[in-house]
């Protein structure tokens, strides 16, 4: 039994990860050819462009802005590094969505920059105007290069930093060095970051909306509320998946046999001084990314909070303690699931375990919208059923935070699956072959090899997901229960309402509280 | 204190791992109970004054800071209990399709007559009986088949920089698209509601082809891309970047009374054709309520003129009841002829003026 116990609980993963894929799917029996055309002649192209568009920007983006600052704080020595390479995470705890009202709201007509162009002279036509491709980039990218940072950090400190001193000593250029060496052996961890960034921008609704700026999302939330088209909606977002599926396979092509980090500990790191004209360019530009990544928008937060300070509604604090429990069974939970996942993978790698595995995570790429939808029209048809059965008319399954916690679930398995695998392909069969050989039964290995050496995959899962639930926002609105208002909930009621000052308490708590796993987070990859 | 409550209880449910079982789904089986013991009714007075007193449960796209009072106080003098979510009307109206007969919902309760028309044709609401709401709200701002009636009434006009508008150049909508507007319109977006119900009205009026080019002439005139919100047109408009545009008039109350020395004033168009485009906050009562006497009372008591005033004055709106005065912020913007037309029009042709939006460019 024991022997298929893993394959079992994989598969039951699996099934209900693709759960709320079935009414998706199931939407393509009944086409509205009309509406197509419609759609066609005037929205597609607009759609994919502006979101070819996207991706090329704010992949690009952040690659140069991730790779380029893990390589200055890890290689180099100067004046305020220690505080940067922790600073350069933080924009982590600023979901994209509030970033964006914080960003139009500074430079919008009647904003704090036109109040100071104004002061010195200078008109509206000064202003820039940030709802066009560029500003909607630079949301994303600030908000998301955290992650191809992070993890580009650890990679350059485990390894890319003795392996450029060796490819110098052999004679490659710095250019050559970095390049045909640095880049292409830290491969699988700024592939892994992009595909982070990137399935986020592909799912994002609140910060386009706010940018008003169309994308797949917008189109499908646009087919669902103005055309009534749920068929249409969940058909677009079909498309909107396998943009996402390409992506999965392009990570999995890009991180190739390697993982996300080797063994080994980082050397004790010798850091060359910065100097000259580049130097100080790097540093100025290292700096305006935090500035504006994370100072600029807090300041203009709190700002915001200290001046419509009499307007705030109360009850924000309980709005706090839930996303906080919510955000902590969510990675508990999720946690656990994908413990089953990586050990089905250790016991036994074939071909179907690995694509179970790969394809229960596909819920990262999908709005929350379209899978709290697909997860409430699967859990109330099981509801009706079970109905029918016992004959008594009231909620199962869909009811409670039963919805709510599995929608958590899927949507950000592959982040805390993403560390805890990579914490077990450093455990080497041959540790825990010894460790059998050396008398230890499966108790023992369990608790005294696989525990204490996947503890860091644990802990860095973990706070991952509780920093991703509490920012999560569509799947909480359309699935929580009474009761259970987040922080989030509150920002979307404030800010579609365009109230963007009285947003600021919610938010400004959202980023307090989304601070502390970050900082613990970067705690951890210091080695 | 109830988050003290939903602590413990997640904090048990945490721990044994068993998610199902939340505070909501075990009130939820507690009253399935109720229901089942009245079938075998013993004491047909306890069971009355159980029922009598049995929480509503509301689903609501009208935002929280704007129910919440009125709930409250409901419960201060009647003693009942009410609940509620808020989300968007698209994923209310879906959820409570899913949940069919199995849901616990009682009211449905959005902005803007197309959602609520949306309901209906869902088949999510019941004809409501009550001779109360009959009386307190006319015809045109309820549902032909009474299975929603309109609480609030908000006008969708135009609003002008006192500084560089005389009003005497402004007459209607469809003039927005004429030559002089050039540069000088801000719009929000079309995918926001109350757009498309104006468009819908203009359809309703012109026809679609007609529509279109009225369309066709804001877009021509924007001076900029449209706004996700009504704020951020009236902040371009003081800001210069543009002289006119089109918003709701609680958007600009609550500007108004940030700064009263705002320099931007309300227009009312088509005085002399076919009146100010208009639109409701409105609930109508779920299919499978079981509480559809409780439901009744607070729809009842939300169009009552105890409430009405309050009600709509608190987001800066009209009272639905014709009986009652607006507050006087708003009563000070003067008064204007209405569109008349029934407002399920405005769902009806919904779609059609998505289409009409996208064909001119509107995005």
């Amino acid at each position: 039994m024991g022997a298929w116990l893993p394959a079992v609980l994989l598969s039951a993963v699996f099934a209900i990860c693709i759960m709320p894929l079935i009414p998706l799917l199931a939407s393509w029996g009944q086409v509205e050819g009309e509406l197509w055309s419609h759609l066609w002649q005037t929205e597609l192209p607009e759609l994919f462009s502006n979101t070819l568009i996207l991706i090329a920007l704010v992949g690009s983006a952040s690659f140069i802005l991730g790779v380029s600052l893990a390589w200055l704080v890890v290689m180099y020595d100067f004046p305020g590094r220690s505080i940067l390479q922790w600073g350069l995470m933080l924009p982590l705890a600023i979901p994209p969505y509030i970033l964006a009202f914080v960003l139009l709201g500074f430079t919008d007509f009647g904003g704090p920059l036109q109040q100071f162009l104004f002061s010195i002279g200078l008109g509206i036509e000064w202003l820039p105007d940030m709802r066009n491709p560029l500003g909607v980039g630079l949301v994303f990218t600030l908000s998301l290069y955290p992650y191809v940072y992070l993890l580009m950090r650890s990679a350059l400190q485990r390894k890319g930093r003795s392996s450029y001193e060796s490819a110098r000593t052999l004679g490659y250029s710095k250019a050559a060095a970095f390049w045909r060496l640095v880049i292409p052996l830290t491969r699988p961890a700024w592939v892994a970051g992009l595909a982070l960034v990137l399935m986020e921008t592909l799912a994002d609704f609140g910060a386009v909306s706010i940018f008003n700026y169309n994308t797949f999302t917008t189109a499908v939330y646009k087919s669902w509320y103005g055309f009534y088209s749920h068929g249409t909606a969940a058909q677009l977002a079909c498309l909107l998946l396998l943009f996402v599926s390409m992506a999965v396979i392009a990570e999995k092509w890009g991180r190739g046999k390697g993982r996300y980090e080797q063994s080994g500990a980082a050397l004790k790191q010798y850091r060359q001084r910065l100097t000259g004209l580049w130097g100080v360019l790097a540093q100025v530009g290292a700096w305006s990314v935090f500035a504006l990544g994370f100072i600029l928008p807090v300041t203009q937060l709190l700002y915001w909070v200290v001046s419509s300070f009499d307007q705030h509604t109360e009850g924000t604090i309980d709005l706090l303690l839930n996303t906080v429990l919510l955000a902590i069974l969510a990675a508990t939970i999720t946690l656990l699931v994908a413990s089953i996942m990586v050990w089905a993978q250790r016991q036994k790698q074939t071909k179907s375990r690995s694509f179970m595995t790969e394809f229960s995570q596909l819920g990262y790429a999908m709005p929350g919208t379209v899978l709290a939808v697909g997860i409430m029209m699967a859990l109330n048809g099981i509801d009706s059923w079970i109905a029918d059965i016992m004959d008594d008319q009231s909620q199962w399954l869909a009811t409670g935070l039963f919805a709510l916690l599995l929608a958590y679930v899927i949507r950000f398995l592959r982040i805390g699956y993403g560390p805890l695998a990579s914490s077990m392909g450093q455990i080497k069969p041959s540790v825990v072959e010894t460790a059998g050989i050396l008398g230890a039964g499966k108790r023992e290995r369990l608790f005294r090899v696989y525990i204490p050496l996947l503890r860091p995959g644990v802990f860095t899962a973990l706070l991952l997901v509780f920093v991703e639930v509490m920012k999560e926002m569509p799947a909480t609105l359309i699935l929580r229960t009474y009761g259970w208002d987040t922080l989030a909930v509150r920002i979307y009621e404030l800010s579609a309402e365009g109230q963007w000052e009285l947003t600021s308490l919610p938010a400004i708590m959202l980023v307090a509280v989304g601070i502390i796993p970050v900082i613990l987070l970067i705690k951890k990859s210091d080695l | 204190m109830k988050t003290m409550n939903n602590w413990l209880v997640a904090l048990a449910v945490g721990s044994a791992l068993t998610l199902t079982a939340c505070d909501n789904s075990e009130q939820e089986k507690q009253t399935a109970g109720e229901e089942q013991n009245v079938a075998e009714t013993k004491s047909p007075a306890a069971e009355k004054s159980a029922n009598e007193q049995k929480e509503i449960v509301v689903y609501s796209s009208r935002k929280e800071h704007l129910i919440k009072p009125f709930f409250e106080q409901f419960t201060q003098e009647t003693g009942i209990p009410v609940v509620y979510i808020t989300d968007g009307a698209a994923p209310l109206i879906s959820r409570l399709k899913a949940e069919g007969e199995r849901s616990p919902a009682d009211i449905l309760m959005t902005v803007d007559a197309g959602n609520l028309w949306q309901a209906t044709q869902e088949d999510i609401l019941q004809p409501i009986e009550s001779d109360v709401l009959e009386n307190n709200i006319p015809e045109s701002l309820q549902d032909p088949n009474n299975e929603w009636y309109g609480l609030t009434v908000r006008a969708r006009t135009i609003v002008y920089s006192k500084d560089r508008v005389n009003p005497e150049e402004l007459t209607t909508y469809e003039a927005l698209g004429d030559e002089q507007w050039k540069g000088r319109l801000c719009l929000r977006t079309s995918k926001k509601v109350y757009n498309q119900s104006l468009v819908a009205m203009l359809i309703a009026r012109h026809g679609e082809e007609k529509a279109q080019q009225i369309v066709e002439g804001w877009v021509g005139n924007l001076a900029t891309a449209p706004f996700s919100n009504d704020t951020k047109v009236m902040n371009a408009i003081e800001a210069g970047a543009c002289d006119v545009g089109i918003v709701n008039t609680y958007y600009f109350g609550r500007l108004e009374k940030e700064n009263p020395e705002i320099p931007l004033a309300l227009f009312w168009p088509n005085q002399d054709t076919s009146g100010v485009h208009v639109n409701i906050s409105g609930a109508g009562i779920t299919k499978h309520s079981s509480n559809v006497e409780n439901a009744t009372k607070l729809l009842e008591w939300l169009s009552s003129a105890e409430a009405q005033q309050m009600y709509a004055g608190h987001n800066m709106e009209y009272p639905a009841n014709p009986e009652i005065k607006p507050v006087p912020e708003v009563e000070a913007w003067g008064s204007f002829k209405a569109d008349d037309i029934n407002l399920s029009k405005a769902g009806e042709l919904q779609p059609q003026a998505v289409k009409v939006m996208d064909r001119a460019g509107y995005k």
